[in-house]
């Protein structure tokens, strides 16, 4: 089989072109001089300089970032804890009603769920803000963490943690000291995936979120309502850039990690030749 | 930690034999776990079923059982990782049902070594004495003192995933002792290792046991690996205990076809059960205690073997100590499990059987010495009609007129060409050698397709041996080499 058959090179290539293909034209248009964005005026980086004169837009962007952090981070600790219940706790009564409830929020329209958020938010009288946007997101997110770390927890050794109470450790130190550290890539990689949800959702923040906590994505639809400037495309290509940076260092982080540890082991064996 | 392993701890009470280590005959001994009529459900299941064990210090003691059979249960309700339904587990008096797996001084090896992946093996080793002292100068002292123990000095600084299988149980086992439990729990210890270094860990592990002083509970389902390295074995089926001994009385004396067949190789003949007349030997084969008068008795033998239809030898007399032999084979050994005694505690039991037999002739040779006079009593199995039954002088003749089963092990089976001059002689047809290196097996078909297994050394070379595949030949076994068990 010729691995380089006309078939497979036909079928990459368009996969790839849908994939990357607008962003491609993006990219080039955020370095366009016009002001028009579909008229290709000559080379420049004069967008690049607006957009960070535009106090409006940096607002939204570091309150987008302050969202996603706080509740990427409270969702991976809840996260982590609900699936640690899932797997850990066997047939307690109402598992399977317990499960079904973390899972729900994947399947659930977002738009359900940001109306059902504002509708308690209002209930509970509590003004529209920063709090309730983060509120939002880490009810959503938690759901993918607790997916992610559960999918780990599940192949993990338990005899691990019995082996530490064994030793001695009371639960919660087995938990610190052996499981934790075990699952930590699950966990990082759940906190990951609950900040990028955080970062592009514009469903559940438009429906929870108030005066001043206007988040990127928000700040960016309105401003395409009103006819797309070049600065949302120079935006977008330092949104692609820092994306792009952090998937390749990451997995570079990861290959270089395997090969340290295949080569330790090689080692190993070495040794006991 | 409240003892160092190297501390002798005090041991008051005198042990009945001198030199002999059998604290389960001591019935002054105090047992260091008490199981007291445990019982395990798991919903309908039964795991374990309403169990009664002692278990005493300095034991090498082994679970032995087939999967499923409870074994590893009674180890995890030891450890503390599964609650006890009914009855009570008691360690060095106290009960521990309610006691949780971290405050318990019992320590596990797990079948997986459970190493902590992310801990170097100095780390591992130190991270139960991390758990009760701060003072890093004593974990220090006793993670070195436990690497020197196991000889793992070199790998200190390697990950788990650094190092090979057998150095990862060496791991694991410093790890479970480093704070010197008063029990250590062994699951399934050597499974991972290869045959080789599996046989050079059990000796390994029978040493550590010794130099520390620790008790030790191993749970396998390898026969072999339970008699090689226990004081004492249970064998265990369905939650139940089956037998409790020595691996000599648990391989000589098993008190069921279960265990004669779960331990080492076994051939099963039924028939029923008659009983032999006895001799006027005043000594009846249950009594626990061997007459003196027994020894005057040989005088009287001659006359026994007549109902016997055992091929009968030529009248020579008999040897001196056949008698008293018989007797303690008879009456000691299977009642009392004291027969033969252990040369030295917790030494590797010889897997040879240690019962004197009268030594069978070689088949080679053609002349086989004539065995001694048959003492009388025990029990004359007819096992095929038309043919001479099987003589068991140790056959309880309480089972007379049942339907029995004589287990012999195929080490005690002999085979050759002519009928030999034991006390029992079978003649068969040859279906299958099975050829190990220094022994080979013979699968020999009797009448009533019964397969009887017999054992020849091969101190021959493979082409001077005589018998081969469909050869007519004659088993023979003595009087005492069987047991016979009910049903």
């Amino acid at each position: 089989m010729n691995r380089f058959s006309w078939f497979n090179v036909t079928s990459l290539t368009l996969g790839f072109a849908f994939l990357y293909l607008p962003m491609l034209i993006l990219v080039i248009y955020s370095f366009n001089e016009s002001k028009l964005v579909t008229v290709w005026a000559g080379f420049s980086t004069r967008w690049y300089g607006e957009l960070f004169r535009n106090e409006e837009f940096l607002d939204a962007a570091w309150i987008t970032l302050q969202v996603a952090f706080y509740s990427s981070t409270i969702a991976t600790v809840l996260g982590t804890m609900a699936a640690y219940a899932l797997v850990r706790g066997g047939r307690f009564r109402g598992r399977t009603l317990f499960s079904g409830m973390v899972y729900a929020p994947l399947v659930m329209p977002e738009v359900i769920t940001g109306l059902s958020l504002l509708l308690l938010f209002i209930g509970l009288g509590m003004a529209t803000g920063m709090l309730t946007v983060t509120l939002a997101h880490t009810t959503f997110s938690m759901a993918y963490v607790s997916v992610v770390v559960s999918s780990r927890l599940s192949t993990f050794d338990r005899s691990l943690e019995e082996a530490a109470l064994d030793l001695g450790a009371s639960p919660f130190e087995a938990f610190r000291l052996v499981t934790l550290p075990i699952i930590a890539p699950a966990v990082i990689s759940g906190w990951l995936l609950a900040f990028t949800l955080s970062l592009d959702d514009l469903v559940i923040a438009s429906f929870t979120t108030g005066p001043g906590a206007t988040t990127l994505p928000i700040k960016v639809f309105s401003a395409v309502r009103l006819g797309v400037s070049p600065e949302i495309n120079a935006l977008s290509t330092i949104l692609i850039a820092i994306v792009t940076v952090g998937v390749v260092t990451a997995s570079l982080a990861t290959k270089r990690q395997a090969i340290r540890q295949a080569r330790e082991e090689k080692m190993g064996e070495r040794g006991v030749a | 930690m409240a003892e160092t392993a190297a501390k002798p701890k005090p041991k008051a009470k005198p042990m009945p034999h001198e030199g002999v280590f059998e604290p389960w005959n001591d019935p002054n001994a105090k047992p260091l776990i008490e199981f007291r009529n445990v019982t395990k459900r798991y919903g309908d299941f039964t795991a374990i079923d309403d169990l009664t064990l002692n278990i005493y210090e300095k034991e090498f003691f082994a679970l032995l059982g087939p999967s499923g059979c409870g074994k590893t249960t009674m180890m995890r309700m030891l450890a503390g990782f599964e609650s006890i339904t009914q009855g009570r587990i008691l360690l060095a008096g106290r009960d521990i049902g309610d006691v949780p797996p971290n405050k318990r001084s019992v320590n596990m090896m797990f079948q997986s070594y459970a190493l902590f992946p992310h801990l170097s093996v100095w780390e591992n080793i130190a991270f139960g004495l991390r758990r009760e002292t701060k003072d890093a100068a004593r974990i220090t002292e006793r993670v070195e003192e436990m690497l020197r123990l196991t000889r793992l000095e070199k790998f200190a600084r390697r990950k788990p995933h650094q190092i090979s299988g057998g150095q990862r149980q060496r791991v694991a086992l410093a790890r479970s002792l480093a704070k010197a439990p008063k029990l250590l729990l062994l699951d399934e210890p050597l499974g991972a290792l290869d045959k080789k270094l599996r046989e050079e860990t059990q000796f390994e592990l029978m040493d550590i046991q010794e130099k520390t002083g620790t008790t030790f509970v191993i749970v396998t389902h390898d026969q072999e690996e339970a008699m090689t390295v226990a004081s004492r074995v249970a064998v265990m089926d369905e939650g139940r205990l089956v037998q409790v001994a020595t691996p000599p009385v648990i391989y000589e004396a098993p008190n069921s076809i279960y265990v004669a067949d779960f331990i080492g190789d076994v051939s099963l003949i039924q028939g029923k059960a008659s009983a032999r007349p006895e001799t006027p030997v005043p000594a009846p084969p249950v009594s626990p205690t061997e007459d003196p008068a027994a020894k005057a008795a040989p005088a009287a033998m001659p006359e026994v073997p007549v109902a016997s239809a055992a091929p009968l030898p030529d009248g020579r007399a008999p040897a001196p100590n056949v008698m008293g032999e018989w007797l303690h084979d008879k009456v000691l050994f299977p009642i009392l499990g004291r027969r033969p005694p252990t040369p030295k505690a917790l030494s590797a039991p010889d897997k040879a059987p240690a019962v004197p037999e009268p030594a069978p002739a070689p088949p080679e040779s053609g002349t086989p010495e004539s065995p001694p006079e048959l003492p009388g009593g025990g029990l004359a199995i007819h096992w095929a009609d038309g043919l001479d039954p099987l003589v068991a002088v140790n056959g309880d003749p309480a089972l007379a007129g049942r339907t029995v089963t004589l287990a012999i092990r195929p080490e005690k089976v002999t085979i050759s060409r002519d009928k030999p001059a034991t006390d029992n002689a079978i003649e068969g047809t040859v279906i299958d050698i099975a050829y190990l290196g220094n022994i080979s097996t013979y699968h020999v078909e009797i009448a009533g397709g019964v397969m009887v297994k017999a054992q020849m050394t091969n101190t021959r070379r493979i082409a001077k041996r005589d018998i081969t595949w469909d050869d007519a030949v004659w088993i023979g076994f003595s009087a005492t080499a069987g047991v016979v068990l009910d049903a």
